[in-house]
C-alpha cells in the first residue's frame, strides 16, 4: 500500500484519539477544579495543560485558566493542534484523502463526526454545557471505532490503523498518569490522603476506568493499584501493556503479510517484554514520573521507527 | 396539450427559433426521444421534485465537486444535475465517432511532428509562430517520441450540435479534460432513480470507461517496463477542485492514487513510497500541469512535483499521460488549424467542422470582427471556463465598447467567432421543462489503440437562453445516451 | 588547443539531507570545434540515471544520492581538443528551432533601459547587428564581482551597469530577443590565460541565431566570440534552465554551503 495511505489511516486514528483524550481531559480538569485544594484552582489547570503540551499556547492566548476559557481551548479552539475540534477536523481530512481506503461506514461515522461539530460550533455556547460535550466526543469516537471494527478489511490498512490508535493511547494513558502523580502532588505526604483517593477516582472515571478498576482490584484505591491497573495490567483497555501488545500484535501482522520484518518489530517486542517482566514496586523505586518520561520517550521512538520503516516508503 | 397537472406535454418543450433534440425545427417528436416523452409525460410533478431532491441527496452524499479544466471557483460547489437525458441515436454516434477520433488522431499527430521535423510548419500549413513562440511549445520535449508516438492519451473535444447533422467543433483538450466523473456518476444516478427507462431503452454502457482508461495507459508502457505496467494517477492534491475525480478513477481502475512526495527517482526509474518498499512506476496519469511536473527542469518553486521526473521520462523511464507539451496542440489559435492537420496528416477531409474563426492578430481578420462586434463572440486565445469571453447579442454597449478597446491594445490575445444557434435539449426547470442549450465533451481515448465510450459529459446552461454551459457560470450537466443500434 | 578541466562542485549540508537529485549539463556539446579525449563526471555516493541527448544536442545526465549524506561532490575531469570556429556552432545535432528561443523568461524580460539599449545600434546585417547589441552590452555593464547574484535579472543588472558573464549574457539575450533575434544562454568552461585576460574559468555566454550561418556565440564580458578557449557545454532559455547542474536536496532543513573549484589549463600533461 502506499506509505501515504498508510500514515494517512494511522493519523485518522490517532487525531479521534487524542480528540477523545482532549474531552477526557477537560473533564477531569473541571472535576478537580470542583473541590478545594491546596494548590489552587488556577494550578490545578495549569499542570493539566502542562502534561499535554499545550501550557505555553494557552498562555499566550488567554492568560488565566479561566473555566469558559479552557473549554474553548481544549474543545473549540482551532489556535491549539490538540482541540476536539482541530483533531476531528485532521481526523476526517485524513479520512477524505484516503477515501477510497474506506468503507461507506467508516467514512460516515468520520463525516457525520465532522458535520455535527460544524453545528456544535455555530450552537450558542452558554447552551452547550460540559458534559454534553464529553459526551459527545467519546460517543464518535466509539461510533468510529465501531465501524472500522465492524467493516474494514483486515488488510495492512487495518493494521496501520490500530497501531495508530494504540500508540496514541498508550501516549495519552502515559502522560495523564503522570499529571496525577508528578505535577498535581509534588509533594510526597499528599499521597494516600484523602484529596489523593478522590483525584485518583476522578482520573479513573475519566478514562471510563473507574468501575473496573474496583472489578478488578477491591478494596481502598492506592497508587501502587492505580499504577498496575494503567500500565501493567493487561485486562485494562488503556494500560500501557495493552497499548504496546495491541501495537506488537499488529506489527507482527504486517510482517507476516508483508513476509519479512523490520527494526520496528523488534523494538515493539522489547517494549513488550520490559513491560511484561515489570513490577510495580520496581516502576515506583525508579520513580513514577521517571518511569513515565521514559516510557513516553520510548513510544515516540517506537513512533518513528514505524515511520522509518512503512511511510518514508524507503526501507529496502 | 399544455402543461397539466399529471405531467408536462410535449409543446410545452418545442422551440421554434433553433435546433431542438427532442422536437427538431418543426416540433416533430424525433425518434431517440421518443420513449422520453411518454416518462416525462406521465411523471406527476410531485415525484419529480422528490427525484430531484434524491439525485442531489446521491450527489452530496458521494461527495462529487467538480471543475472543468481550468474554471476555477469553489472546490465544494455541487453542480447542478439535470435529469432529462440527451439522447444520440446509434447512427448520429457511428458519425461523431468517426469524427472525433479522426481528430484525435491528428492532434496526435500534429504533436509528433512539431516536437520532430515539423513538416507541417514547413509545408506553410500553419504559421511558425503560433507553434514555436506558443508558450506551451515545450522544448525541453523536442526530439523525443513518447511510446506509441501518443502525447495526447485523454482527448476531451467540445462539441456542439447546430441542426440535425451539423455538429462543430468548438475547442481542443489535449492535456487533461476533466469532468469524466460526472459522465460515469450521472449514469449510476440515472441508472438507480429510473430503472425502468434503462429497460424499455437500450442504451451503451459507459462504465467500462474507466477499463478501457487503463489499458490505454498500460499500453503505452515505457520499452524499458518488463511485466505488468505499474499506473499511477498524479494529482496535485486532496485541495484542488477535481480531487474527487481523481480519487474515483484511481478506485475504478484500482490504482494508487499519488501525489509528488510520494514518488521519487533513484537511478533510471521513478518510484513510489510504498509500506513494503520502494515500488517501481511505469506509467503517470498526471493531472497536474506541465510547470510543476519537476522543480529540475521546469518551475524550481514547484511543490507538488517530482524533482528529477523529466530526465528519467525523456531517458525512457516512464510515461507520462498527457505528454508535456501536448497543449500546444489545443489552444485557441491553433485550434483554427486542426481541419489542415486532418487533411496534412491523415489525407482525409475533417468529418467535424470547426466553428469560422477570426484571429484578431491578423489586421483584414481584425477589421472584420471590429465592424461587427454585436453579432460576435470574442475569447481569449488562452483563456477557459466562459471568462474574459463576450457574447456579442447578448452583451450591453458598453461591454462591447470594452472589448473593442481590449481588441484594439492587444488583437494578437484574441479569437472571434460568430454566434451559433446550440441546439437546445428539454431540460426540467422551475415551471415544468423548457429547451436549454447544450454542449458535448466525449472522452476519447489514444493509446496502443483509440477508443470511444459511447457517451461523454452534456453541459447545459441552465439559464434561459443562455449559451453559456461553464458551469462556474450558471451551468449544469446532463447524461449522455447512445442508443444502441 | 588542448584544454584540461578540474571542476569539482561541493555541496555541504549543516543537517544530512535524506536524498538529493541533481541533473547535470555536464559534457563538451559534440559539435565542430571540440574532441573530447576524456570526459568523467562522478558523484561521491551517487546512482547515474539514464543519460540522453536532448532536443537542444545537450547531453543531460540526472543523478540521485540516497543519504543521509552532509557532503556531496560533483567531480568533473576531462581533456578535450579544442579549434577556433570564429563562434560559429555547427554540427551540434538539434531539434529544436530557433524560433523558439524567441521566449522571454524572468530572468531575460524586457524594461525600458533593455529596449532602449537594444534599439540604441543598428547594422545593415544580422550578424553585424549581433556585434553591436554584443559590443552595446559589453559596454553598458562592466565586470564586477559580487555587485550582482544569481538570481539578478538583466534589467537589474543593466541598471547597475555592473555584473558578471551571466548578467551579461542575460542582457545581450533579452537585448538579441527585443529585435526578434532568437537567442540563447550558453554556459561551458573558459581558459584563463597567464595574462588574466579572460576572468571566469565556469564561464557563460550567449548564442544569437544568424540566418545561413545559424548559431553564433557572442561573449560580452570578453568582447570576443568564443574560440578554441571555450568549452561549450550546454544551453537553455537563461542561466537557470542551461545550468550545468541543477539539483534539490530533500529534509531536513538547514544551511546548505556550496563551493565551487575549477581549474582550466592548457598543454600536454
Amino acid at each position: 500500500m502506499l506509505s501515504r495511505t498508510a500514515e494517512n489511516l494511522y493519523w485518522i486514528a490517532r487525531y479521534m484519539e487524542r480528540a477523545d483524550t482532549a474531552a477526557r481531559l477537560l473533564e477531569v480538569g473541571s472535576r478537580i477544579s470542583l473541590i478545594p485544594t491546596a494548590h489552587g484552582y488556577r494550578s490545578e489547570w495549569d499542570s493539566l495543560l502542562q502534561a499535554t503540551g499545550m501550557a505555553a499556547g494557552f498562555a499566550a492566548k488567554y492568560g488565566d485558566p479561566v473555566q469558559r476559557n479552557l473549554e474553548s481551548w481544549l474543545f473549540f479552539d482551532r489556535d491549539n493542534p490538540s482541540s476536539v475540534a482541530s483533531c476531528i477536523t485532521a481526523a476526517r481530512e485524513n479520512g477524505r484523502i484516503v477515501r477510497t481506503a474506506l468503507t461507506t461506514q467508516v467514512w460516515d461515522a468520520l463525516n457525520t463526526a465532522f458535520q455535527e461539530l460544524k453545528q456544535l460550533e455555530r450552537e450558542e455556547r452558554s447552551r452547550l454545557d460540559l458534559s454534553r460535550l464529553t459526551d459527545w466526543v467519546m460517543r464518535h469516537a466509539a461510533m468510529l471505532r465501531g465501524a472500522i471494527d465492524a467493516t474494514l478489511l483486515r488488510n495492512d490498512g487495518f493494521n496501520f490503523l490500530n497501531i495508530g490508535y494504540y500508540l496514541e493511547r498508550g501516549d495519552n494513558t502515559a502522560r495523564l498518569l503522570d499529571v496525577k502523580y508528578y505535577v498535581l502532588l509534588p509533594r510526597v505526604e499528599f499521597v494516600g490522603s484523602g484529596l489523593d483517593n478522590y483525584q485518583w477516582t476522578t482520573l479513573l472515571r475519566a478514562m471510563g476506568a473507574h468501575r473496573a478498576f474496583h472489578w478488578a482490584y477491591g478494596g481502598e484505591v492506592t497508587a501502587a493499584k492505580i499504577a498496575h491497573f494503567l500500565i501493567l495490567n493487561p485486562q485494562s483497555p488503556r494500560s500501557l501493556i495493552t497499548c504496546v501488545g495491541g501495537i506488537a500484535n499488529h506489527l507482527a501482522r504486517i510482517a507476516k503479510a508483508y513476509g519479512r520484518e523490520t527494526p520496528v518489530q523488534a523494538r515493539a517486542g522489547d517494549m513488550l517484554a520490559g513491560l511484561e517482566g515489570e513490577t510495580v514496586e520496581r516502576v515506583f523505586e525508579e520513580g513514577l514520573h521517571e518511569y513515565l518520561t521514559r516510557f513516553i520517550g520510548e513510544a515516540a521512538a517506537l513512533g518513528h521507527a514505524v515511520h522509518e520503516a512503512y511511510f518514508s516508503g524507503e526501507m529496502r | 396539450m399544455g402543461k397539466s397537472a399529471r405531467g408536462f406535454g410535449v409543446d410545452s418543450i418545442g422551440r421554434r427559433d433553433g435546433f431542438d433534440e427532442m422536437t427538431g425545427t418543426g416540433g416533430d417528436l424525433r425518434q431517440p426521444y421518443a420513449r422520453l416523452q411518454d416518462w416525462v409525460q406521465a411523471m406527476p410533478v410531485e415525484l419529480r421534485s422528490l427525484k430531484q431532491a434524491e439525485a442531489e441527496a446521491l450527489f452530496r452524499r458521494i461527495g462529487i465537486t467538480f471543475a472543468v479544466y481550468g474554471e476555477g471557483g469553489d472546490p465544494d460547489r455541487l453542480i447542478p444535475f439535470d435529469m432529462f437525458p440527451r439522447v444520440f441515436s446509434a447512427a448520429e454516434w457511428a458519425r461523431l465517432e468517426r469524427g472525433i477520433k479522426q481528430r484525435a488522431r491528428a492532434l496526435n499527430a500534429f504533436l509528433v511532428d512539431v516536437y520532430g521535423r515539423g513538416e507541417i510548419v514547413r509545408a506553410g500549413r500553419i504559421p511558425s509562430r503560433l507553434v514555436y513562440r506558443n508558450e506551451a511549445y515545450e522544448k525541453e520535449v523536442a526530439g523525443f517520441v513518447p511510446p506509441k508516438g501518443v502525447y495526447s492519451h485523454i482527448v476531451g473535444i467540445d462539441i456542439v450540435r447546430t441542426g440535425p447533422d451539423r455538429f462543430h467543433v468548438l475547442e481542443d483538450n489535449c492535456r487533461t479534460p476533466s469532468g469524466v466523473s460526472y459522465m460515469l456518476e450521472s449514469r449510476e444516478i440515472m441508472m438507480r432513480m429510473f430503472p425502468d427507462l434503462f429497460r424499455e431503452n437500450r442504451i451503451e454502457p459507459v462504465d467500462n470507461y474507466s477499463e478501457v482508461l487503463r489499458r490505454t495507459l498500460a499500453s503505452v508502457a515505457p520499452l524499458k517496463c518488463d511485466g505488468d505496467p505499474n499506473v499511477v494517477i498524479l494529482t496535485p492534491g486532496h485541495y484542488n477542485s477535481a480531487y474527487y475525480e481523481h480519487s474515483l478513477l484511481a478506485d475504478l481502475m484500482g490504482v494508487d492514487l499519488v501525489e509528488g512526495q510520494d514518488l521519487f527517482v533513484e537511478g533510471e526509474y521513478v518510484y513510489a513510497r510504498t509500506t513494503e518498499g520502494p515500488k517501481r512506476v511505469d506509467v503517470i496519469y498526471r493531472r497536474i500541469d506541465d510547470a510543476f511536473l519537476d522543480p529540475l527542469c521546469f518551475r524550481p518553486d514547484s511543490m507538488v512535483g517530482v524533482p528529477g521526473l523529466m530526465d528519467v521520462y525523456r531517458s525512457g523511464g516512464v510515461s507520462i499521460c498527457s505528454a508535456p507539451g501536448a497543449g500546444v496542440a489545443d489552444d485557441k489559435a491553433v485550434y483554427t488549424y486542426v481541419p489542415e492537420m486532418v487533411r496534412f496528416y491523415l489525407g482525409e477531409e475533417p468529418l467535424l467542422e470547426n466553428v469560422q474563426t477570426w484571429q484578431c492578430g491578423k489586421a483584414e481578420d481584425l477589421a472584420y470582427v471590429l465592424d461587427r462586434l454585436p453579432e460576435l463572440v470574442v475569447k481569449e486565445v488562452h483563456g477557459s471556463g466562459g471568462y474574459g469571453m463576450l457574447v456579442g447579442p447578448k452583451a450591453s454597449r458598453e461591454e462591447v465598447e470594452r472589448f473593442r478597446a481590449l481588441l484594439t491594445a492587444d488583437p494578437g490575445n484574441y479569437i472571434a467567432q460568430p454566434t451559433l444557434a446550440l441546439s437546445t435539449v428539454p431540460t426540467f426547470v422551475e415551471e415544468g421543462v423548457a429547451p436549454r442549450h447544450v454542449d458535448l465533451r466525449p472522452y476519447c481515448l489514444v493509446g496502443e489503440r483509440i477508443e470511444l465510450v459511447p457517451g461523454g459529459l452534456t453541459r447545459v446552461a441552465l439559464k434561459e437562453g443562455s449559451l453559456v454551459v461553464n458551469s462556474s457560470q450558471g451551468g449544469g450537466v446532463k447524461d449522455t445516451w447512445v442508443l444502441a443500434e | 588547443m588542448l584544454l584540461h578541466v578540474d571542476h569539482v562542485t561541493t555541496y555541504r549540508y549543516e543537517a544530512p539531507v535524506r536524498s538529493a537529485v541533481q541533473s547535470h549539463r555536464l559534457t563538451p556539446s559534440l559539435c565542430e570545434g571540440q574532441r573530447v579525449l576524456d570526459w568523467e563526471v562522478t558523484v561521491t555516493g551517487g546512482t547515474p540515471g539514464a543519460g540522453f541527448r536532448d532536443g537542444a544536442g545537450d547531453f543531460v545526465q540526472g543523478w540521485t544520492v540516497a543519504g543521509p549524506v552532509s557532503e556531496i561532490a560533483v567531480t568533473v575531469r576531462g581533456r578535450v581538443e579544442t579549434r577556433d570556429t570564429a563562434g560559429v556552432l555547427r554540427g551540434l545535432r538539434e531539434s529544436v528551432p530557433p524560433e523558439a528561443y524567441l521566449r522571454e523568461t524572468p530572468a531575460t524580460a524586457l524594461d525600458r533601459g533593455l529596449r532602449d539599449l537594444a534599439l540604441s545600434v543598428q547594422a545593415a546585417d544580422r550578424l553585424d547587428l549581433c556585434h553591436q547589441l554584443a559590443g552595446a552590452v559589453a559596454g553598458a555593464i562592466a565586470y564586477a564581482p559580487g555587485a550582482t547574484h544569481a538570481h539578478t535579472t538583466a534589467a537589474e543588472a543593466l541598471a547597475l551597469a555592473e555584473g558578471v558573464c551571466q548578467d551579461h549574457a542575460h542582457a545581450l539575450i533579452a537585448c538579441a530577443r527585443a529585435q526578434d533575434i532568437p537567442a540563447r544562454y550558453v554556459s561551458g568552461y573558459l581558459f584563463a590565460d597567464a595574462e588574466g585576460a579572460a576572468q571566469e574559468a565556469a564561464h557563460a555566454w550567449a548564442e544569437l541565431h544568424v540566418p545561413g550561418l545559424g548559431w553564433v556565440g557572442f561573449d560580452p564580458a570578453n568582447r570576443c566570440c568564443p574560440d578554441a578557449r571555450y568549452i561549450r557545454l550546454g544551453s537553455g532559455f537563461d542561466a537557470q534552465a542551461a545550468a550545468p547542474i541543477r539539483g534539490i536536496a530533500r529534509g531536513p532543513a538547514g544551511r546548505e554551503a556550496l563551493d565551487v573549484r575549477v581549474a582550466v589549463l592548457t598543454g600536454e600533461q
